[in-house]
């Protein structure tokens, strides 16, 4: 029996930003229907790499495939290709405008020919979904931390697509919502049959859900494998990363900047 | 090299005026959008056209009847009045107050749509961001600005009346005769509005630009409110030279 087709697939990309290469020699099969931790040490590029999925960056470097077809260029296809991915963004990004069910029904409005009251009913569904229907009236700014991100998410799954994105879904949020958002992310992935990549440093939050992990440093994916793999490496990076060790391969002393003088004469100095 | 940048920057300026006239699409979504703009940007900011509009009236009247009383021409009054009202006064003061209003919370509005994500937001969900949020203010300012324009010529002008008739002293008759000979609907008064046409759009778009681009961070919404502020006014004090210089032979 052949095994279904990836839903992302990345091979040999580089990306880089302003002529700087962020991420190098990326090879990534994401299977269809699974949950994908995307873990690494802030900054190691991870939300580049969510960028690069969704068509804001382009490849400097190989091919990145959604569903079996490289990622458009054209304005149209890339169009086309966005309806397909949900993406639930760091900071949320609802329209603070907007009352939380126009918001849910915004992508609905735009993309589809549906009347009004068949909008309202789905609207209503999606919230339900998140446990939020009785919030539909509510402004973005009347809203917990909590509950944006969960609204977010509504906005996010309103036009069903096949792929999520995750980007940091726990930033900023308390032990229970991250727990309700996790264990959302769960429901949703299994019961509307979902691709899901989830971007995160919050090892102990994502990976119990995960079913497969993917960790990123030094510009490079350095582990791909199954939650358990993980836990058992013995990749001094990969152990530091998941026991929060301040010191090791990525050192607690930066020597990014120019270290030749001493610190104390430098403070001398000035 | 500070030229190249400037012309870059220039060009992306181009480029984004002529991405806001291609979104301008009228669906009933981008109707309703500019209705609720026209609302925020103009509507709102009447209190401060009519105050103002009134104190330029009343100073305008008594520096004008000063000078002219010392030629025995005070009855030439209205006429001054109207004149630079409709022709420079009204379009300008008009523009610079709209700006100071309506065009630093342009700038303000989008710069943190920006730092908040809900720009990212709308073009991952596959929705221009131009067409949403830039093009409905651009064409609220290009429909309001002439009616501010408007409005702030007749609170000048009845400012200056009450002043002129009932406190200098001057004969109402000839106050609105004057006015009504001397005012042209077609050289002055549609020239007005052409011109706060012309400021509205530019104020918009110099303002959304700015704002559009701003760095998404607190300190970057900030520097784009007042680069907004200053290079629209300094713009729209350019633009009025030009089209006074080409209208008014």
């Amino acid at each position: 029996m052949t095994e279904p087709a990836p839903a992302v697939r990345l091979s040999a990309v580089r990306l880089a930003r302003g002529g700087r290469t962020v991420l190098d020699g990326l090879d990534l099969a994401v299977p269809a229907g699974s949950i994908t931790a995307v873990l690494g040490p802030s900054g190691s590029g991870k939300s580049t790499l969510l960028a690069a999925l969704t068509g804001e960056l382009a490849p400097a470097a190989g091919t990145v495939e959604v569903f079996g077809r490289p990622v458009p260029r054209d304005a149209r296809a890339l169009l086309a290709l966005r309806k397909s991915i949900g993406v639930l963004l760091q900071g949320n990004g609802l329209l603070t405008d907007l009352s939380v069910a126009e918001n849910v029904a915004l992508p609905l409005r735009t993309h589809t020919e549906l009347p009004a009251p068949v909008i309202a009913r789905l609207v209503a569904m999606k919230l339900h979904a998140v446990g939020l229907r009785a919030a539909a009236d509510l402004y973005p700014r009347e809203l917990s931390g909590g509950m944006a991100r969960r609204v977010a998410l509504a906005r996010a799954l309103a036009l069903d697509p096949p792929l999520m994105l995750y980007d940091e879904p726990l930033t900023g949020l308390d032990p229970i919502a991250s727990g309700v958002v996790m264990a959302l992310v769960q429901r949703l992935n299994r019961t509307l049959g979902l691709t899901s990549i989830v971007v995160s440093h919050h090892v102990r939050e994502t990976l119990p859900i995960a079913d497969h992990a993917v960790v990123v440093a030094n510009g490079g994916i350095v582990f791909a494998g199954t939650p358990a793999e993980l836990e058992a490496s013995g990749d001094p990076l990969v152990r530091q990363f998941l026991h929060g060790e301040p010191d090791g391969p990525i050192p607690f002393d930066s020597r990014a900047f120019d270290n030749s003088t001493p610190v104390d004469a430098r403070v001398k100095a000035a | 090299m500070p030229f190249v940048a400037a012309t870059r920057s220039l060009g992306r300026a181009g480029l984004f005026s002529l991405a806001v006239l291609r979104a301008s699409v009228p669906t009933r979504d981008f109707l309703a959008e500019l209705v609720r703009e026209i609302y925020k940007i103009g509507a709102r900011s009447l209190p401060i056209i009519a105050v103002g509009g009134a104190f330029v009236g009343l100073v305008l009247t008594l520096q004008g009847y000063r000078t002219l009383a010392t030629f025995g021409a005070s009855n030439s009054l209205s006429t001054l009045l109207g004149l630079s009202l409709y022709r420079e006064l009204g379009p300008v003061l008009t523009g610079l107050l709209f700006i100071g209003r309506a065009g630093s919370s342009i700038a303000a509005e989008l710069g943190l749509m920006r730092a908040t994500d809900q720009i990212t937001a709308l073009g991952l969900m596959g929705i221009d961001p131009v067409r949403k949020a830039v093009a409905p203010r651009f064409w609220a300012a290009v429909l309001t600005v002439p009616l501010l324009t408007a409005f702030f010529c007749s609170f000048a002008i009845a400012a200056s009346y009450l002043e002129a008739v009932h406190v200098i002293g001057l004969d109402a008759g000839y106050f609105w005769s004057a006015l009504k000979d001397n005012v042209d609907f077609v050289d002055d008064y549609c020239v007005a509005f052409l011109k706060s046409a012309v400021f509205g759009g530019t104020a918009a778009l110099v303002a959304a630009y700015v704002g559009y681009h701003a760095e998404p961070t607190i300190e970057g919404t900030s520097v784009a409110t007042t680069r907004a502020v200053v290079n629209a006014s300094l713009l729209m004090l350019m633009l009025n030279f030009v089209m006074s210089a080409l209208l008014f032979q």
